[in-house]
């Protein structure tokens, strides 16, 4: 019964938010992967495009929420959604065509890239806080758990509790879904292998007669999308607030870097690895080795091997590790 | 128009531009201006000396500026009674015992071959390492976190003349630099950058966490300054005279003449700083570093050794920013961690060298000046803006109340605009390079 109470408290606290989490940070990490890999820069602004998706999602939410619009048990966001990433697709392109392509035709160095990212990042944190304001803002509605800890106790007779968010849910599912389309996407159409040619080696594929400007074109699209959902699917899970979504951005490079930069399976593979060090270093085991310990061996302490604070830090230094050990990270990235 | 004019109407206009400030506002925001523009400069400085010489891309600015301010505190406050004997020998302790254990990685590293022994020998003394380090600091900080936490609850500083915090706060930013440098540099460009951006975060946390340190989120206030207070100064009937005779009552008088020692001290260093840069400018070093910069791989042809005099100028520049960041806490009079703020600290100085002008220190002294000044002037000229769109709309009306509300974000806009701009049509700066 012990050794259930410890795995229920286990999956409660630390599996099924690592999980989430994890998602998350593999979304975000696939846009930044598939920047460097196709445009050959790290996009600083990645997190505040995020953020702006998420914007627009959250104000088309309450619009439909003040129309009456409800998806029942799920929350309106998803209905929301598709509008959220169409304005995130048409700002992206805009900026691409009015910033980004001047540099790729001068062929400037990654690095200027980077300092006009840095730019767009300004901008648009300056955008988001400017229609929708620094504070906190609560656009989840619907059913609040699949699975609540309450009635789990009730049903199963333990001690411990699991409670299932239906926004851990649906970032699992959103996640898998997404994942399989973009693989299908790069391996099967016609658009997705040219992408990977143009990635792979790019004189060889614009011999080939791949026309760039449409290859950037639909990387924008694409990021777009993820950044959106990402964005969306964090702030549904914990809450939508501009300047997080720019903290996430050591944790989401992170993840790019450890998996490889440029190789999207390694970007998934770097969020799950970043967010479940980041949840096990944090998390307070004491609630699990109750249920372990024979009773003169309990811990005294949370058994808290850094608090929350330092998440940075975990993400930081696995980073840093990767870096020192294997810099084109744990799946083979493009370039040291 | 020959470059000197150039510089100096450009410098010319800036200095009219203060003026102004000072005769429609007020003269002590006006001094103010110059006081943190000096201190940006110095910040911009440091920046260009990675950036401008070596290309080296620092987004952690803030972190080195952050160290600056801890030694300010570290150095200028008192000791706080009693502290040091609750728990001080458990904090250095502790923190030896923490360095013994990297090296005593490291070495394991090195001495081991490759492979599962050596992989699970090193992470086996990390974590050993880990678990002593946690159960030596952890209850000394605790003990020194409950001494008077109301007041004080933490260990204090040395209660040494403030400005010696200035070169400490260098070398405290350059021990940081030190660390990212020895791991980032060498790999590509980007990776510094996140390294930077990492560490930054980092300091930024120990900072508003580690309370016996800093006090944490509680801030320090009341750090030492260099300068008499205004409140003695307005009780010393020879200053009250004096400014009398000059047309000050002694309230503004006295707000103003510390601003103007402030400012002395602050011009002093920069002056230092900005010699020192331009005769390594000049020198066969900066020689070598440009030439790093623009061929690396010509450059370690010749025999230069890239990766060390990158690693060099990752240190000296980074040390600049963390003077600049004890200046500042000095003259704040408060570390507060909480006003960290990655826009504020690092990106602003980004614009400031790209703005004046990479490679070019002048350029960076005024780009410094430049946009401190927008940095500060921008909001009530957009709120002066808003009130001007939204004149013609109706009173009381939501979107009017909305665009004047959010005319405080107009800062982080204007900044991207003219970062983007001049990185478009001057991509070389107000003042070029040579």
């Amino acid at each position: 019964m012990d050794l259930l109470n410890a795995l229920i408290a286990f999956l409660n606290y630390v599996f099924v938010p690592g999980v989430a989490y994890g998602s998350q940070l593999a979304l975000g990490a696939l846009g930044v992967t598939l920047v460097y890999g196709i445009l050959r820069f790290s996009n600083f602004a990645h997190g505040d495009t995020m953020a702006l998706g998420a914007m627009a999602t959250v104000l088309i939410t309450w619009l439909f929420q003040s129309w009456g619009i409800s998806l029942g048990p799920l929350p309106t966001a998803l209905l929301a959604l598709p509008f959220g990433i169409l304005a995130c697709i048409g700002l992206l392109l805009f900026t691409d065509r009015y910033v980004y392509r001047f540099y790729r035709e001068k062929k400037a160095k990654p690095v200027i890239l980077v300092i006009v990212s840095l730019g767009i990042t300004f901008i648009y944190n300056g955008v988001t806080r400017f229609i929708i304001g620094p504070d906190d803002q609560n656009f989840f509605d619907g059913e609040r758990f699949i699975i609540s800890a309450r009635e789990f106790k009730r049903s199963t007779g333990l001690e411990e509790g699991l409670s299932f968010k239906t926004t851990q849910g649906i970032t699992i599912i959103t996640a898998v879904i997404v994942v399989i389309a973009l693989f299908w996407f790069l391996n099967k159409t016609r658009a997705g292998k040219s992408m990977r040619a143009y990635s792979d080696n790019e004189d060889l594929a614009l011999l080939s007669g791949i026309n760039p400007e449409r290859v950037v074109m639909i990387t924008w699209i694409i990021v777009a999308s993820l950044a959106t959902i990402a964005g969306v699917l964090y702030g549904l899970d914990k809450s939508f607030k501009p300047f997080t979504y720019f903290q996430l951005l050591l944790p989401i490079f992170a993840a790019a870097i450890v998996g490889g930069l440029g190789n999207p399976l390694g970007a998934i593979a770097g969020g799950f690895v970043i967010a479940f060090s980041e949840v096990t270093i944090t998390y307070a085991w004491k609630k699990v080795l109750v249920y372990l310990m024979p009773e003169n061996l309990e811990p005294s302490g949370l058994v808290q091997l850094l608090s929350t604070d330092y998440k940075f830090a975990v993400s930081f230094v696995i980073l840093l590790i990767v870096l020192l050990f294997k810099p084109t990270g744990l799946f083979k990235g493009q370039s040291v | 128009m020959n470059g000197t004019l150039k510089n100096t109407m450009l410098f010319g206009i800036i200095a009219l531009m203060i003026i102004y400030v000072g005769l429609v506002q007020s003269w002590n925001s006006a001094l103010l201006i110059v006081a943190m523009g000096l201190i940006s400069s110095i910040m911009a400085l440091g920046v260009n000396l990675q950036w401008g010489f070596a290309g080296l891309f620092n987004v952690g600015i803030m972190g080195f500026v952050a160290l600056g301010g801890l030694a300010a505190v570290l150095i200028g406050m008192p000791p706080t009674e009693g502290g040091f004997a609750a728990g001080g020998m458990g904090i250095i302790g502790a923190l030896l015992l923490g360095a013994g254990t990297i090296l005593a990685a490291i070495q394991v590293m090195k001495r081991m071959d490759h492979g599962w022994p050596r992989t699970i020998a090193v992470i086996a003394v990390l974590i050993i390492g880990f678990f002593l380090f946690r159960g030596l600091l952890d209850p000394a900080a605790e003990r020194i976190e409950e001494i008077n936490p109301a007041q004080t609850g933490y260990l204090g500083g040395l209660g040494l003349p403030v400005l010696i915090a200035w070169p400490v706060g260098g070398l405290f930013a350059a021990g940081a630099a030190w660390v990212i440098g020895k791991t980032a540099l060498g790999l590509r460009s980007d990776y510094l950058a996140i390294a930077t951006l990492g560490i930054a975060e980092i300091i930024i946390a120990v900072l508003k966490n580690e309370d016996w340190l800093t006090r944490g989120v509680k801030n320090v206030i009341g750090v030492p300054r260099p300068v008499p207070f205004e409140v003695d100064l307005q009780n010393s009937a020879a200053f009250v005279e004096r400014a009398a005779g000059l047309g000050f009552d002694p309230v503004e008088g006295s707000t103003l003449w510390v601003k103007v020692l402030y400012i002395a001290l602050f011009a002093t260093v920069l002056l230092i700083l900005m010699w020192m840069a331009q005769r390594a400018l000049h020198s066969p070093w900066g020689r070598m570093l440009r030439a790093i910069r623009d061929n690396e791989v010509a450059a370690e042809a010749m025999g230069k050794d890239v990766k060390a005099r990158h690693l060099q100028v990752f240190i000296l520049g980074s040390a600049i920013c963390g003077v600049a960041g004890a200046m500042m806490t000095t003259m704040d009079g408060q570390l507060t961690p909480g006003t960290y703020q990655p826009l504020r600290f690092t990106f602003l100085i980004w614009v400031m060298v790209i703005v004046g002008g990479s490679g070019n220190n002048l350029g960076s002294v005024l780009g410094g000046f430049l946009i401190w000044f927008l940095w500060v002037q921008v909001e009530p000229m957009g709120l002066w803006l808003m009130n001007l769109i939204t004149s013609g709309m109706a009173e009381g009306s939501a979107l009017k109340d909305h665009l004047i509300e959010s005319a405080a974000h107009m800062r982080l806009l204007t900044m991207g605009m003219v970062l983007l701009l001049v990185l478009r049509f001057s991509p070389r700066g107000l003042i070029p390079e040579k």
